[in-house]
């Protein structure tokens, strides 16, 4: 075949013939991508050829569900869009899972696929999927095309569909005929997306509605999610906290927005937030939501959620208002807008009593574990890497006990520093988050904080990690069990621990086999030493903490309670 | 209650599938659905009757919005509309008993569009209730094969009906 990659990089929307596979990488090029992730195929054969001496830099997962994890993570560590490319079938299908985790979690994602040849559509083909039915519910947009004319045009609407709005992952699936079929590009690349619009502003009347609310309140709390973090808007939350004086409770999604160091921090609420969170969320007399979506989660029994308080409820996305909680106030907007419109809006209020309480409570109730215990209690080891990084690293999690006690023990100070799985709650995420974080923010720490088991299921990727060298810390919190899942059976099973540990394999070995740096602790004494030996390395560095077996994550809601109705405040007074 | 919701899509493979898709992932009941072509070859038009309270069928008409290739969304709750199914029945017809047939069809104002030795197949055209009460009509005389379309419908300008 003969080349078109003659062509200069940058000459998408000129006149020159090239592959369909030369507009996929030529337009991915115009869009600012220099990263992507991605594993080769059959049918992406073409695109991968015309990616061999692109200048972006390719990271190849073991697995695509990695990949898949790895643009997510990068996207959310960088604020671009992360781009993941997977062959069709099994490639293709493997996507899913990281799909549905950037859709739950509104990341700007774009995935190509590639599809059998279009004549074969619909014939159960040699690794045929139905792609886009498949990944539609999974997706914010996606779409098939079967005319290379179309192809620039949409590869565009996809990068701008994905990043605005409520970002999140859209899929383009291309059949490897397109990719090779020739076409001139004339002129510039014009969107066609009449039923996408976005609307950022923010309905002049409601912000001052929700500002004289704000005026008047005498409890108020922020209550702030993800959104926030996604609009770019933590500067102008700090500068309303400040402005009009008001406590700050965060979402898992949403730490990081606000410095948790900085008295107004209420920290997250929610099943396992802080008590004081929940307990100035119950009895606030103004909530105002920004960029969070009333999760159960965080809700807990939602007809009894911040039962005395008005809502005001500030998102990009309509359908989110009033979708699990009515709101009397919404405003459907971009946070960064709107937050600087109501921070000029309102006024500084002591609002003393209510600090006091606030304070009070943080007092009674912050979160604690047991010193004195002989063996090493997970917060311990978070809290170290806490110290020992000066609260500087970015974060990544598993998802389950590890995940909460990251999130209650790492003190967060600015935006995009942690990166967790919350809406679909996926095991395995974060490994290959730290791989995508770690490419995004080279310059930057990036520890892995980890369950053994959701090491176990993506852990693979350890070996992507020491191909490209990257410094990713992993620390294993290993209790050799599915830890949340366990303290469910205990909780609520009667200690029947049933299918929730498996072998486990040495961990340090297995790292040390695949070329990373692998250590055990299992001594309390050893914990500080142990953190620093990882901190100091500047390979892939796996740690295996082997923690107390049966640790709790405290304070806990129980399923179908009101938020202030927590379990474990007892055990946590008690350590006092 | 009873929403009839009219969505303006773009006349894309999968828009169907999309918004079918989203009704059943969000656990909406449809009670029927029509697509058609509009007067612009690149539009379609999708009727959606929904019965729900008024809570849940925002929901419907804001997650309908939030499909990419829906570029309009209307609720016509509360509003004077001109709602209307389209039924073609076939029913059995010997006959001695065609001139009676033939009155009832005077009085629903349907059409008589194919006729067998034994069967007529009718036509008729309105609102629900007509169809459902024409169907009541037919029964004593047996039914042989029904299809009926969901319901279209239009916001009316004219307070009265003509």
């Amino acid at each position: 075949m003969k080349s078109p990659s003659a062509a200069p990089a940058d000459s998408a929307g000129q006149s020159a013939v090239k592959t369909g596979a030369q507009i996929i990488v030529d337009e991915l090029i115009a869009q600012g991508v220099d990263t992507m992730f991605g594993y080769t195929g059959g049918v992406v054969l073409p695109l991968f050829d015309r990616l061999y001496d692109a200048p972006i830099n390719f990271i190849v997962p073991r697995h695509e569900q990695g990949g898949c994890h790895m643009a997510d993570a990068y996207a959310r560590a960088s604020g671009k869009v992360g781009v993941v490319v997977a062959t069709s079938g099994p490639g293709a299908c493997n996507l899913v899972t990281g799909l549905a985790n950037a859709m739950m979690d509104s990341v700007p994602l774009v995935a190509l696929t590639g599809q059998v040849r279009t004549e074969l559509i619909g014939n159960d083909a040699f690794q045929e999927a139905d792609t886009t039915g498949i990944t539609r519910p999974v997706t914010k947009y996606n779409c098939i095309v079967k005319d290379v004319r179309d192809l620039a045009r949409t590869i565009r609407e996809a990068f701008y569909i994905a990043s605005t709005g409520r970002p999140g992952p859209v899929l383009i699936d291309v059949p490897v005929d397109v990719a090779v079929t020739g076409h001139t590009v004339e002129g510039p690349v014009k969107m066609s997306l009449p039923g996408y619009r976005i609307r950022t502003k923010g309905h002049a009347r409601q912000i001052s509605t929700a500002a004289r609310a704000i005026n008047k309140s005498d409890r108020p709390v922020l209550y702030v999610g993800g959104g926030v973090i996604a609009a770019n808007a933590s500067e102008e939350l700090r500068a309303l906290a400040e402005t009009a004086h008001l406590p700050v409770t965060m979402t898992l999604l949403g730490l990081g927005s606000y410095d948790q160091t900085r008295a107004e921090s209420l920290d997250m609420l929610g099943m396992h937030g802080s008590a004081y969170a929940n307990y100035a969320v119950q009895e606030c007399d103004l909530l105002i939501a920004v960029g969070a979506r009333f999760d159960d989660r965080v809700t807990g029994k939602v007809t009894t959620f911040a039962p005395n308080a008005r809502i005001v409820h500030i998102d990009i996305d309509p359908a989110s208002i009033s979708k699990n909680v009515g709101v009397d106030i919404p405003v459907v907007g971009d946070a960064k807008i709107i937050l600087t419109e109501l921070a000029k809006q309102t006024e500084y209020r002591q609002r003393k009593e209510w600090f006091d309480k606030i304070a009070e409570w943080k007092e009674k109730f912050p979160f604690r574990y047991e010193q004195k215990s002989p063996g090493i209690k997970p917060q311990y080891v978070i809290s170290e890497i806490w110290r020992q990084t000066a609260g500087d690293a970015i974060i990544t999690t598993g998802v389950g006990q590890n995940q909460m006690w990251a999130a209650q023990f790492y003190k967060f100070n600015r935006p995009r520093q942690l990166i967790s799985s919350g809406g679909l709650g996926t095991m395995g995420f974060g490994l290959p988050a730290a791989i995508g974080a770690q490419i995004a923010r080279p310059d930057e720490m990036v520890i892995d904080i980890d369950g053994d088991h959701s090491f176990n299921m993506t852990m693979t990727e350890l070996a992507t990690a020491v191909e490209h060298k990257l410094p990713i810390k992993v620390c294993i919190l290993n209790n050799g069990y599915m830890g949340m899942v366990r303290q469910w059976q205990e909780l609520f099973y009667g200690k029947r621990y049933s299918k929730s540990y498996l072998k486990n394999p040495d961990y340090a070995v297995l790292a040390r086999a695949l070329g990373a740096v692998g250590l055990t602790v299992d001594k309390k004494e050893d914990v500080s030493k142990g953190v620093e030996k990882m901190l100091a390395e500047k390979k892939p560095c796996v740690v295996d903490f082997r923690i107390d077996r049966e640790e709790n994550v405290w304070p806990m809601v129980p399923a179908g309670k009101s938020i202030s109705e927590m379990d474990g405040l007892d055990i946590l007074e008690s350590m006092g | 209650m009873k929403h009839i919701i009219s969505a303006l899509v773009e006349n894309k493979p999968g828009v169907l599938a999309h918004v079918a898709g989203m009704f059943a992932a969000r656990a909406f009941n449809i009670d029927s659905l029509v697509v058609g072509r509009t007067e612009e070859p690149q539009l379609s038009r999708m009727t959606i009757v929904v019965i729900g309270d008024d809570r849940v069928v925002e929901q419907v008409r804001k997650q309908l919005a939030r499909i990419v290739p829906v570029v309009k969304v209307q609720d016509f709750v509360g509003q004077p509309v001109v709602a209307r199914d389209l039924m073609l029945i076939s029913i059995s017809a010997p006959p001695e008993k065609r001139a009676e047939i033939f009155s009832l069809i005077e009085i629903f104002r349907g059409k008589v569009v194919d006729i067998g030795p034994k069967t007529l197949m009718l036509e008729i055209s309105g609102p629900e209730s007509k169809i459902e009460a024409f169907i009541n009509v037919c029964r004593p005389y047996g039914i042989k094969s029904l299809a009926r379309t969901g319901t279209i419908a239009m916001p009316r300008q004219a307070r009265v009906e003509p």
